[in-house]
C-alpha cells in the first residue's frame, strides 16, 4: 500500500487509540481543527472529545498534565504543535518526565508519548524551523525517536506507547507529502537501520536529513563513491553499535545534522567515533550541519543554511583528498 | 497586604475528643520530626536544603485529615508533613533525609524530593509551580477513568506568579476536574514578601478569575484548615477545582542558609502567638478534652517514634554505586 508519511502518522494515532482505552491525544488543534499538519483529521469524530481532547495554549500546562495523566494510569499522547514551542514546557520535559522514575527511587513511570514537528525548508523563518532534536538527546531518563520513512512514521508511535519510557517523537513537516510504500514490518525504538549499503563512504543522517543523505549517495554513486546511509532513527540512546559497524566497514564517515553545528548531536557522534574506531578511519569524520544562524525567510538563503544533497557529496569527497 | 496575624484562634473545638487528639498528635508529629531534622542538619547527618514547615502544621494536618486515602497528593519541596500526614512511615522520610537506599525514595532524592506510590505521594517538588500541571493530569486521569478520586495539590503563594499556575487553573477550570488547589499563603516566597511578587494580593480573587470557587481559610487553626478542607473536597468531586487560600506562617527560615533579612523578628514573634500547636492545645484544655498529663503523654509518644525514625535511618544502609543509573529508563 502506497501511502504518505502524514498518512502513516494518523495510521499509526489511530491503531493507538483504538488498540488502548488508556491512550489518549491531546494538544493544540489536535480535534477540531484537524491537527495543525492535519495528522488527526478525522479522529475526533472517531474517538470523540474526551481522548481526542482539544487543548488551549497552554503548552507548559497540558504537557504536564499529560506527565501527570500518565502517572494516573493512562497512556497520552500529547501533541506539541512544533518543537519551537516546546522550549515553553521544557522544564516539565526534563524537570519531571525525565527525572521522575530515578528520583522516586523507580516508584514512578511516566508512559507518555510527546509528539511534535520540527525542522526548517518551509519558508517560516527563525521561530518556527528550529531543530532541537539533539538538545533533547542530551538528557537521561527520555528517548528521542526521529522518523524519516513510511514505516518508522506509522510504526514508531505504537512502539513509543509500549516502551514505558517518556518518548519525544519527532515528525518533519518536510516529508509530510512524501509517499511510499507501508511494508507489514513492526519497527523497534531501538536500532539505527542502514537505508543503502555502500562500501567507501557512511553518510550517518536522521530525520529530513535522511532523504537528502540517499539523494547524495545516488549522487556519489553516479560518480564511482558508493557510500553507506545510516539513518539514526533513535537519536537517545544511540545505536552506535550499528554505526561503528559501518565506519569500520567505509572506513570514512559524514554525519548531517539539521542542527546547528555547535555542541550539536553531530559532535557527539563524531566523538564517539574517535573514542571507539579513531584507528579504523582513513580520513577525519566529517559534517554537514546547520550554518550558525537563525532561519532565514526568503528561499535561497534559508536553503543556504541548511544541509543539502550538494553539500553532503561535497563532504564525502573531500574525504578522499 | 497586612502580616499582621489575625487574633488567635478561640472557641470550641466542635469534634470528638479522639479525633481532636488525633488532630494534636499529627501536628506534633510534624513538629517534632522536623525539629529533629533541624538538629540532625547541625550534626552534618542530613544534607542539601532542608526547608521546615514548622508554623504552618495546622494546614497540612487539617487538609490530610479531610482526604480519603485514596486521594492523590502534590506537594513542594516544604513537603515533609504533607508526606508523613498522607501516609508515608517516618522512619522512611527520616532514611530518604539521610539519603538511605531505605528511604522513600532510596534516597535519590532527599529533603525536598519525598515519593510513595502506595500513599499516592506524588511528590516533593522543587521546580516552584511544578506540581501544578501533575496535579491536572492526576485529575483528568481520575475523571476519565471514572475514579472518585480527589488530587489536592499544594503549593506557595510565590508559585501564584508563575505561568504553571494560570495555565493549571485555567485547564483544571475547562476540563472541570477533580483537584483542591491548595495555597499555603506564608507571606514571603523565599525573602519576596507577597505585596512584592503580586500585583493582586486578594489571591482568591485572582483564582476565582479562572471561574473557580476560591475561599479563604485560617491555616493557623487546624479546625478551620479540617473545614475547609472538607469543603473543597466535596465541591471539587461534585463540581470541579476549588482554590483555598491557607493563611498561614512560617516560623523559620526558608532554608538553613537563610538570615532572614526580608522580614522583622517583631513580625514573626507576633505569628508565633498564634502557633497552631499551643492555641489548639489551649482551646482542648479549655473545654476539658485535654489535661496536661495527656499532652505530655502523646508527646512522649511522638518523640519515641522520632527516635524509632533516626535509629531506622541510621542503621538504613547506602545505595550500592553499581546501581547508580538504576531506574533512569524502565528495565
Amino acid at each position: 500500500m502506497t501511502i504518505t508519511y502524514r498518512e502513516a502518522l494518523r495510521m499509526g494515532l489511530r491503531e493507538a487509540l483504538a488498540r488502548d482505552q488508556r491512550v489518549f491525544l491531546v494538544g493544540e488543534d489536535v480535534g477540531r481543527y484537524g491537527g495543525t499538519y492535519a495528522v488527526s483529521k478525522g479522529l475526533l469524530d472517531e474517538f470523540g472529545p474526551e481522548r481526542v481532547r482539544d487543548a488551549p495554549l497552554s503548552e507548559l500546562g497540558f504537557v504536564g498534565a499529560g506527565i501527570g495523566a500518565a502517572l494516573g494510569g493512562l497512556k497520552p499522547i500529547v501533541e506539541v504543535m512544533t518543537v519551537n514551542f516546546s522550549l515553553l514546557p521544557l522544564d516539565q520535559i526534563v524537570n519531571t518526565a525525565a527525572i521522575l522514575r530515578h528520583m522516586s527511587g523507580g516508584q514512578f513511570a511516566v508512559p507518555l508519548v510527546i509528539r511534535m514537528s520540527t525542522g526548517a525548508g518551509r519558508q517560516l523563518a527563525a521561530q518556527h524551523s528550529h531543530s532541537f532534536e539533539g538538545w533533547y538527546a542530551h538528557v537521561p531518563g527520555i528517548k528521542i525517536v526521529a522518523p524519516a520513512t513510511i514505516d518508522d512514521a506509522h510504526g514508531m508511535l505504537g512502539a513509543a506507547l509500549d516502551d514505558g519510557n517518556p518518548v519525544l517523537v519527532f515528525e518533519y513537516p518536510a516529508l509530510f507529502e512524501t509517499a511510499g510504500e507501508l511494508s507489514s514490518a513492526r519497527v523497534d525504538i531501538a536500532h539505527a537501520q542502514v537505508r543503502r549499503q555502500g562500501t567507501r563512504a557512511t553518510i550517518v543522517a536522521y530525520g529530513a536529513s535522511v532523504p537528502k543523505a540517499l539523494a547524495a549517495a545516488d549522487q556519489l554513486a553516479a560518480e564511482g563513491i558508493n557510500a553507506e546511509v545510516v539513518d539514526l532513527r533513535v537519536l537517545r540512546p544511540l545505536d552506535m553499535d550499528t554505526v561503528l559497524a559501518s565506519v569500520r566497514k567505509t572506513r570514512r564517515a559524514v554525519i548531517v545534522d539539521e542542527g546547528w553545528r555547535s555542541g550539536s548531536l553531530s559532535a557527539e557522534i563524531v566523538a564517539r567515533i574517535m573514542e571507539q574506531a579513531f584507528y579504523d578511519l582513513d580520513a577525519p569524520v566529517a559534517r554537514v550541519c546547520r550554518e550558525e544562524v537563525p532561519i532565514p525567510y526568503p528561499r535561497h538563503l534559508e536553503e543556504a543554511a541548511l544541509p543539502q544533497p550538494e553539500k553532503i557529496v561535497a563532504a564525502v569527497k573531500g574525504l578522499f583528498q | 497586604m497586612s502580616h499582621v496575624a489575625a487574633p488567635p484562634p478561640s472557641g470550641p473545638v466542635p469534634f470528638a475528643r479522639e479525633n481532636s487528639l488525633k488532630l494534636l498528635k499529627d501536628m506534633l508529629r510534624i513538629r517534632r520530626m522536623e525539629e529533629k531534622c533541624a538538629e540532625l542538619y547541625g550534626a552534618g547527618r542530613i544534607r542539601g536544603f532542608l526547608h521546615l514547615y514548622i508554623g504552618e502544621e495546622a494546614v497540612a494536618t487539617g487538609a490530610m485529615h479531610a482526604l480519603a486515602r485514596g486521594d492523590n497528593v502534590v506537594a513542594t519541596y516544604r513537603e515533609h508533613g504533607h508526606a508523613l500526614l498522607k501516609g508515608v512511615p517516618m522512619d522512611r522520610i527520616m532514611a530518604e533525609m539521610f539519603g538511605k537506599k531505605e528511604g522513600c525514595s532510596r534516597g535519590r532524592g532527599g529533603s525536598m524530593h519525598l515519593f510513595d506510590a502506595a500513599a499516592r505521594f506524588y511528590g516533593g517538588n522543587a521546580i516552584v509551580g511544578g506540581g501544578l500541571p501533575l496535579a491536572v493530569g492526576l485529575g483528568l486521569a481520575a475523571k476519565m477513568r471514572g475514579e472518585e478520586r480527589l488530587t489536592a495539590c499544594f503549593f506557595g503563594e510565590g508559585a501564584m506568579a508563575e505561568g504553571a499556575f494560570h495555565e493549571s487553573m485555567n485547564l483544571a477550570a475547562l476540563w472541570k476536574l477533580p483537584v483542591a488547589f491548595f495555597c499555603e499563603n506564608n507571606l514571603y516566597a523565599m525573602g519576596t514578601a507577597i505585596e512584592r511578587s503580586e500585583s493582586q494580593t486578594d489571591l482568591c480573587t485572582k483564582a476565582a478569575s479562572y471561574g473557580v470557587e476560591a475561599f479563604p481559610v485560617d491555616g493557623m487553626d487546624v479546625v478551620a484548615a479540617y473545614e475547609g478542607a472538607k469543603r473543597a473536597r466535596a465541591k471539587a468531586l461534585a463540581d470541579g477545582p476549588v482554590f483555598v487560600e491557607f493563611r498561614t506562617y512560617r516560623f523559620r527560615a526558608h532554608s538553613m542558609f537563610d538570615p532572614e533579612l526580608y522580614r522583622d523578628k517583631a513580625e514573626v514573634e507576633q505569628w508565633k502567638t498564634r502557633g497552631p500547636i499551643h492555641t489548639f492545645t489551649a482551646r482542648l484544655k479549655a473545654q476539658g478534652d485535654l489535661t496536661e498529663e495527656r499532652f505530655l503523654e502523646l508527646d512522649a509518644q511522638v518523640e519515641a517514634e522520632v527516635g524509632r525514625a533516626v535509629a531506622f535511618a541510621e542503621a538504613a544502609g547506602w545505595e550500592p554505586v553499581e546501581d547508580l543509573t538504576r531506574d533512569v529508563y524502565a528495565p
